[in-house]
């Protein structure tokens, strides 16, 4: 991105070796803190945290599927597997991870400014993250939670777990969702540095605020419909109980009003993430960023029209149905055109295989599939079939492992040497992209056979139909090698921030405030100077770029390979 | 953070993040906004409960709004109206940097708001006496419990009293309407609360001349609050007291 | 499908009428995901590999936007998404339109077994036998919590929900054994909520329909009879007489016919009304009436209701046919009736234990 640093040559100067990171070291400047990047980084561990829970919960499941009867567990420990799976997957890791991470941590860089706008409230947001996480962690060891992560009732509200503990931390997770997409809108629309118009904005933050727009909208009408769980639990109420006269399909319609977005919340800022990498390693101005821009856009508004298309077979009327599955089949369309554009972006540039663009790749073609399986699924006489079982739980996990975390890992490894102002080992890197990818595909893509052919979801046992078993067998297959490939990252990027190699302020060649107008690690105040922007983002030359790699390795991270 | 230099004296302060006042001051007035419209949707999901319902079960609902006190609800409109105006003034004056002036406006709403929650003590403790309140022990049109006497009622000045109907409709669909209405309404108490909190910690900063107290901002937000708190019950309270047959 | 070893099936199998119009559409769709899936991912490969950093290609004149390229990869998705939504609504409606001639079966699904209650009175629990070739229609609703009646050899699922009926309709077409699954996540026995369904060949239905189901010993109550029972048991004539009287209207001829209610609001008498004139009377009372009734909801089990309303049904002005009956047979759900279904039906969940041993005596 071309921009001015006011007083010209100041770049040159050699700075101090300040930066965010050892600005202070006692552990109260981190738990105290108000900078948008500790703070991202606080996020980072915690999240990181919550998905190694969800993670083995999800090994334990697959675990057990290997046999037609089951093997450790009883059926009851089974359902809390993988209610504890699905709670903490999908609100403590996938609905935070990008934007709370990267986000927090990039918004401000990218848009040239010092801080967010509200930098104590998105202190209060990760406290109130990590004391929802708390609560839930505690109603699983005071007992656990068995009605899965969708908490249908009248199940949830007759059940005699800690449901109603599980309930009020996700009520206070999802505030401090709501705190930070409010943050990040008044960030996004008030604290652009001069120069910074809205086209001239990164697709990552478009990609934000169209995510921050969702949760806003969204996330309140979910935390009141389980928090009406809560006072029917608690309190003898009866807002969707059947015996007085309530509609349990109502719960579901209200739960989905929020979670059908919640998947846009999950994928959005990876569409960010993917945007931006793809760009940067093909070395070439993005291609249709317009159509790009407002497709997030399209998306955040359109997710909204769609929630009913989990209900196809809930008893809503087939109007209804109708209505729901058209809208449905036109919000593909969003996501087919930055398909169709990422992939258009990488004709005439200079392309280059480095760990974040493996897992940009590797985002694409899972994505692809995800995306194209949602049809089966949008279609209202296919949905009859396969909705409830094994199909649509590799769809919403092509959708989003294959799409939201593949997204984080890309995006983690891309900025990771602006993070950390190290450089992790490529080679490791790249091996662990494709080792996740190939086990990503063999553990789920089985799941869409033995869903077709009629395996439920959510079932313990299958001793009637003992030949779904070699698709079970293949999936946990496959889980163990994704497994290896999620923990290897873990490993040597624990490694790099400690002992890897220094990168310099720019390590990839990429444009961008947060890369050329800002020291890696950055400084507390992000940048030296006032920024003020000239020039559009992503003005990338392929052609001067190739030739540098014609010959030799110029000693860019990454080299020609 | 540590550059952060705290300007005293003339002007408004602006924190480090911030290059000017005005970008300062819009910012937290368009956060406010955002956070106003996620508690439209936090309580548009309540409204939309509320509308299927009574669509459903009109006559149970025309049968149970009767035993509600419409002279409280009322009375307790009045004073959620007046106070709006007190704090629309007390913007007013911190404009203007009257601070005694904005002081007495914010006090007179505090006190408002206090009001409120004693009419609302009332109405609650007559309802958990006439076994209205929707949990296991609810008891609705059972003329045992229906003619029980409850002191709320009785210590309330005869204009706020209302005759008694008779309890109409299905028991059952009268526990649904009575969990929206204690849901909907107690959570509109717990704004309350949350604003008397939020208008106290403000008036204790302007006495104390907090340096976080540098233009009227805060008092803004506090009064955009407020003014969302009630316009909620502008909703609730024909919806609940005032349902037509 | 395979060879040797390797025979395994890449579809449940076909037994219904839609199944091959579904796995038609089905196939379809699949086939156009693989196709834009090639299509993207050759564009990704050729990309990828041509354009590689460092080979000697026409980089010059870099295209960053194209509104017309951007329509046709807008448009043609379109098109054919509208295209596969009108078949696939086609398709919906066709199954979930229920036909008008149906053996009528009754569902109750329940933690954790699904009861079935045929029309001539025979009850099951976990087994459905239906007869080749004869739509079926299901009407369901459910005791506790929600659960999913699926059946995927019929290509047909739908949810059982507490408090409303939902229906399902199929055909099947070919005679054997097949699944009966729940697949909404119902609480700690979910996944053994299975059953069989058996679909018979006419000879053998008739045979196993006149044998009542080979588990009474003596021919069960029809379900108008078990209704007609609930009837005077519960002393419903004593109001609802054969003509509108000041304490009741009759309910001769009611159903499918349009009730007008004191709020002024009209309604159908389907079944669902019914269910809830019979759990809820208070709620739409009849314009004219005051309201008297006791309330049901708490008394009346929903297999009760369903066969009241099966009874109200028979009442026709020609029929109306309200002395008190002599009660020969025993109360159903009684004790007096222990067929092996009822003992299963008190055990709650007791349903599936008899094939997970059979499964593991094998």
């Amino acid at each position: 991105m071309s921009s001015t640093v006011i007083e010209q040559g100041t770049v040159e100067k050699p700075h101090s070796e300040k930066n965010y990171l050892n600005a202070d070291h006692t552990l109260k400047s981190w738990l105290l803190t108000v900078d948008h990047k500790r703070i991202g980084i606080l996020y980072l561990i915690s999240v990181t945290f919550f998905f190694f829970i969800g993670a083995i919960a999800a090994a334990m499941i697959r675990y057990e599927l290997t046999s037609p009867k089951g093997i450790l567990l009883s059926s009851e420990v089974y359902n809390k597997t993988f209610s504890a799976h699905g709670i903490y997957m999908v609100f403590q890791f996938l609905v935070v991870a990008i934007p709370a991470v990267l986000g927090n941590f990039l918004i401000p860089i990218m848009i040239g400014a010092r801080d967010m706008a509200f930098p104590r409230l998105n202190l209060l947001s990760w406290y109130m993250f990590i004391t929802g996480g708390a609560l839930i962690t505690l109603s699983f060891i005071l007992g656990g939670v068995d009605a899965g992560w969708t908490f249908y009732v009248p199940l949830s509200t007759i059940s005699e777990n800690q449901i109603s503990l599980c309930l009020v931390g996700i009520f206070i997770t999802g505030f401090s969702s709501i705190f930070t997409g409010v943050n990040f809108i008044a960030t996004i629309h008030k604290m652009r540095a001069p120069g910074m118009t809205w086209y001239r904005l990164p697709l990552f933050i478009w990609a934000h605020y169209a995510t921050a727009v969702v949760v806003i909208l969204g996330t309140p009408v979910v935390a009141i419909t389980l928090f009406l769980v809560v006072v029917e639990r608690g309190f003898g109420f009866g807002i969707f109980s059947p015996e007085l006269g309530g509609d349990p399909v109502l719960f579901q319609h209200l739960f989905w009003f929020y979670s059908h977005p919640a998947v846009y919340i999950m994928i959005l800022p990876a569409f960010g993430v993917v945007s931006e990498i793809i760009t940067c390693f093909s070395r070439r101005p993005i291609f249709g960023y317009r159509f790009i821009a407002y497709s997030s856009l399209a998306i955040a508004f359109l997710g909204f029209a769609v929630w009913g298309h989990h209900m196809f077979i809930s008893s809503q009327s087939a109007f209804q149905g109708i209505v729901f599955s058209i809208i449905t089949w036109v919000l593909a369309i969003p996501s087919a055109i930055k398909m169709f554009n990422w992939a258009t972006t990488m004709y005439k540039g200079s392309v280059h295989f480095s760990t974040p663009m493996l897992y940009a790749l590797g985002f694409m073609g899972l994505f692809l599939i995800g995306g194209l399986t949602g049809l089966h699924l949008a279609s209202l006489d296919t949905d009859i079939h396969v909705t409830g079982t094994y199909f649509i739980v590799a769809h919403f996990h092509y959708v989003m492992v294959g799409g939201t975390i593949l997204g984080y890992l890309g995006g983690i490894h891309f900025w990771f040497p602006k993070m950390f102002g190290r450089t992790y080992s490529e080679v490791w890197g790249r091996m662990s992209a494709m080792i996740v990818f190939v086990g990503f595909n063999l553990t789920f893509f089985p799941q869409f056979m033995v869903g077709y052919l009629g395996m439920p979801r959510r079932y313990h046992y299958y001793y009637f139909a003992p030949e779904w078993q070699i698709y079970h067998v293949l999936s946990t297959a496959g889980s163990s090698i994704l497994g290896l490939g999620f923990l290897m990252p873990g490993i040597y990027l624990t490694y790099a921030i400690f002992k890897g190699k220094k990168a310099g302020a720019n390590p990839w060649g990429a444009k961008g405030l947060e890369w050329e107008n800002c020291d890696s690690p950055p400084i507390t105040e992000n940048f030296e100077k006032p920024i003020i922007v000239t020039g559009s983002v992503y003005d990338y030359n392929p052609e001067e770029d190739s030739k540098l790699y014609e010959d030799e390795d110029t000693g860019m991270l990454g080299g020609k390979y | 953070m540590s550059d952060h230099v705290a300007k005293h004296g003339d002007g408004p302060e602006v924190y480090f993040q911030y290059e000017d006042i005005d970008q300062q001051q819009e910012s937290y007035v368009v956060g406010m906004w955002s956070f106003l419209v996620t508690e439209v949707m936090f309580f548009g999901a309540l409204f939309l409960i509320y509308t299927l319902y009574r669509w459903k079960f009109h006559g149970t609902f025309f049968g149970a709004h009767e035993q509600l006190n419409w002279k409280m609800g009322g009375l307790n409109t009045m004073v959620l109206l007046f106070s709006s105006v007190m704090v629309a003034f007390a913007v007013h004056f911190a404009q203007k940097g009257k601070t005694n002036k904005q002081l007495v406006c914010l006090g007179v709403t505090l006190l408002c708001a206090f009001g409120f929650l004693v009419i609302k003590t009332f109405e609650y403790g007559a309802k958990f006496d006439h076994h209205l309140f929707p949990n296991h022990s609810f008891s609705y049109a059972d003329p045992e419990h229906h003619e029980s006497k409850s002191w709320w009622d009785e210590a309330l000045p005869a204009a706020l009293k209302i005759e008694k109907h008779e309890q109409e409709g299905n028991p059952k669909n009268a526990r649904l309407f009575y969990s929206i209405y204690f849901t909907m309404t107690g959570l509109h108490g717990l704004h309350v609360i949350i604003g008397i909190i939020a208008i106290t910690a403000l008036m204790v900063l302007i006495k104390i001349r907090s340096p976080l107290i540098t233009d009227y901002i805060p008092t803004e937000l506090v009064g955009l609050y407020w003014h969302f708190v009630d316009l909620v019950w502008i909703f609730l309270y024909p919806l609940f007291y005032l349902i037509p047959r | 499908m395979g060879w040797g070893p390797f025979q395994y099936n890449i579809m449940p199998e076909p037994a219904s009428e839609h199944a091959p119009y579904y796995d038609a559409l089905f196939m379809t769709i699949t086939g156009l995901a693989v196709f834009f899936t090639i299509t993207v991912v050759a564009m990704i490969i050729f990309f990828a590999a041509r354009y590689r950093r460092g080979t000697k290609v026409n980089r010059k004149n870099i295209l960053t936007h194209h509104t017309g390229l951007e329509l046709i990869w807008m448009g043609v998705p379109l098109v054919l998404a509208f295209l596969m939504f009108g078949w696939s609504t086609k398709n919906y409606m066709a199954v979930r339109t229920m036909p008008k001639e149906a053996t009528e079966i009754f569902c109750i699904g329940k933690k954790w077994m699904w009861h079935f209650q045929h029309m001539n009175g025979v009850r099951e629990n976990n087994e459905l036998h239906v007869v080749v070739g004869k739509p079926v229609k299901i009407t369901m609703i459910s005791q506790d919590v929600i659960h999913a009646l699926y059946l995927p050899e019929m290509r047909a699922q739908y949810m059982v929900v507490p408090g409303r009926y939902t229906e399902l309709a199929f055909t099947p077409t070919k005679p054997g054994r097949y699944k009966i699954l729940c697949a909404m996540h119902c609480g700690t026995q979910h996944s053994e909520m299975v059953g069989q369904l058996y679909v018979m060949n006419p000879s053998e239905y008739a045979d196993w329909v006149d044998k009542g189901g080979n588990k009474y010993k003596n021919k069960p109550l029809t379900i108008q009879e078990a209704g007609a029972q609930i009837y005077s048991e519960k002393g419903c004539a004593n109001c609802h007489t054969g003509t509108d009287n000041p304490r009741a209207p009759t309910l001769v001829g009611i159903y499918e016919k349009t009730r007008k209610f004191t709020d002024g609001t009209s309604a159908v008498a389907d079944r669902e009304y019914l269910r809830e004139a019979i759990k809820m009377p208070h709620n739409r009372l009849t314009a004219g009436w005051e309201n008297t009734m006791p309330v049901y909801g708490g008394t009346l089990t929903e297999l009760q209701v369903l066969q009241l309303a099966e009874y109200i049904k028979t009442l026709t002005p020609g029929k109306g046919d309200f002395v008190r009956q002599d009660v020969k047979h025993s109360t159903p759900g009684s004790d007096g009736d222990s067929s092996a279904v009822d003992i299963a039906n008190k055990g709650g969940s007791a349903g599936n234990a008899q094939f997970r041993t059979s499964e593991e005596r094998r």
